[in-house]
């Protein structure tokens, strides 16, 4: 009973972020444009989406004739199952955290990569050249960057010893990670912020659905709600990455400086909330500030400058623990 | 070398690019340049440069300053100017001369490219800036823009 309870509760958060993110990428594009942005559904538009959803929920299922079936209609739930998963073991605060496990990052890195398995599923299923060559591309930017979000959290396991992601907020209580670890924790978080971006298939690094290019890329083929969950997961995706990026980086839900333990009334999801709030305002920034880079500068940027930039930065990191240059208050 | 200093510029430039879209956002709440339009409809205010259509003004003694010279129609790409002319005798100077009896405008092929606006020698004709233009039959988009009645200012052919 309590499963199914817990169950239905992270549907819920799930539901509610995905289309609130939606929400809040339109209007922040729309700022970074000087435009209003959704303002007609609901008071400052904050139902647009929620019509926006049950429009794609009544809308017919429709699909290319000759297109895998099976695997057609297989593709889309992976990308949601594996976001659900990895929304699991994220811990919002000290309780509520539905999944301690001591491989809690190891299996972040390991579910967040499954979910690629749909979008490549998808393309290939829908039998139509842009949609191959879309999921193709993503196959190739993952190949390549998963590699570098790999390197830069394993950066920061060295200076906190555990994978566990309770145990690595707990080693924060003594200064934030970006902190403690300082010139190679920076470098790591700049990787992972890009490799992240990159891994979430959002621009500058959309070549996977590029709009100008693909038409949609992997989701060209797809109409209503199976549409609709791979373009929820993609912002679910977003929120996980910008989730790592405050519990490897930022502290996780505890208050800049210690003054949760004056303010104990203050629940500590919301500072874990705002955190990853500003992170994901970090990469909705990127996204409308750069271009779309070519497939040879995405895999140059990949293994000529983050990875052996990233080899290094591990290596420095492992000398800044072992000569205990680390900094705690 | 190179290496570095291409790692350097790249970071320098993102950051660039990141401050200037920043600059905007910040200023976003104050500099939103979304016209909501059937809501301000009453205040809108359109801008000196919008084309919205062909005008002839008139002062207010129904004194227009056309001379039905043609070069408007002669500069029409697509003949949506059509002039209809006469000579009458010009009751100022008793001499008979070329009016214009209509000065004919179909908004319906209309491009809006502003030659003849720009082949009128004597400015009798301008842009306006109304833009609701829809209507339910095609034919009141003719539309003779002297009004009846309406004669050449004296003075201008000079």
């Amino acid at each position: 009973m309590e499963m199914v309870l817990i169950a239905v509760a992270y549907l819920l958060v799930f539901a509610v972020a995905g289309l609130y993110l939606v929400l809040l990428e339109r209007k922040v594009a729309a700022w970074f444009q000087l435009r209003l942005g959704p303002n007609r559904v609901g008071p400052f538009g904050l139902f647009q989406t929620m019509a926006d959803a049950l429009k794609l929920v009544s809308k017919e299922m429709y699909g290319t004739n000759r297109a895998d079936k099976f695997l057609y209609n297989l593709a889309p739930y992976f990308p949601i199952i594996t976001a659900l998963l990895a929304m699991a073991v994220l811990p919002f605060s000290a309780q509520f955290q539905a999944f301690d496990i001591n491989i809690g990052i190891f299996f972040l890195l390991a579910v967040s990569s499954v979910g690629v398995i749909g979008i490549l599923l998808g393309g290939w299923a829908s039998n139509n050249k842009y949609s191959l060559i879309g999921a193709m591309r993503s196959g190739l930017q993952v190949v390549s960057y998963e590699l570098s979000v790999g390197l830069s959290l394993l950066t920061m396991v060295v200076l906190t010893g555990s994978l566990q992601l309770s145990e690595i907020i707990e080693v924060q209580k003594n200064g934030w990670l970006i902190v403690q670890g300082h010139i190679p924790a920076i470098i790591a978080f700049v990787i992972f912020m890009i490799a992240g971006t990159a891994e979430t298939n959002r621009a500058p690094f959309d070549l996977v659905e590029a709009e100008s290019e693909l038409g949609a890329g992997f989701h060209t083929e797809y109409s209503g709600m199976k549409f609709a969950y791979f373009f929820l997961a993609e912002f679910i995706n977003m929120f996980i990455i910008s989730a790592i990026a405050v519990i490897v980086f930022f502290g996780g839900w505890l208050s800049p400086f210690g003054i949760t333990e004056e303010i104990s009334w203050f629940p500590s999801v919301l500072w874990f909330l705002g955190k990853v709030l500003i992170i994901v305002f970090l990469m909705m920034w990127f996204r409308w500030t750069f271009p779309r880079l070519r497939v040879d500068q995405l895999l140059n940027l990949e293994w000529k400058y983050l990875l052996p930039i990233n080899l290094f930065n591990l290596v420095f990191m492992a000398i800044v623990v072992w000569l205990g240059w680390v900094i705690t208050f | 070398m190179s290496y570095f200093s291409d790692i350097y510029n790249g970071i320098k430039t993102l950051l660039t690019g990141m401050s200037v879209t920043g600059k905007y956002f910040i200023n976003a709440p104050r500099e939103i340049i979304t016209q909501e339009y059937p809501d301000n409809r009453d205040t809108l205010k359109m801008f000196e440069r919008f084309r919205g259509e062909v005008v002839m003004p008139h002062d207010k003694d129904n004194f227009h300053r056309c001379t039905g010279c043609q070069s408007c129609e002669l500069a029409c790409p697509n003949g949506s100017i059509e002039i209809i002319w006469d000579r009458q005798v010009d009751p100022d100077t008793g001499k008979k001369k070329k009016m214009i009896d209509k000065h004919i405008y179909h908004l319906s092929m209309c491009t809006m490219c502003g030659l003849c606006i720009e082949a009128c020698p004597t400015d009798a004709i301008v842009w306006a800036q109304n833009f609701e233009n829809s209507v339910y039959d095609r034919s009141s988009l003719t539309k003779v823009l002297n009004k009846p009645g309406s004669r050449l200012l004296p003075g201008v052919e000079d």
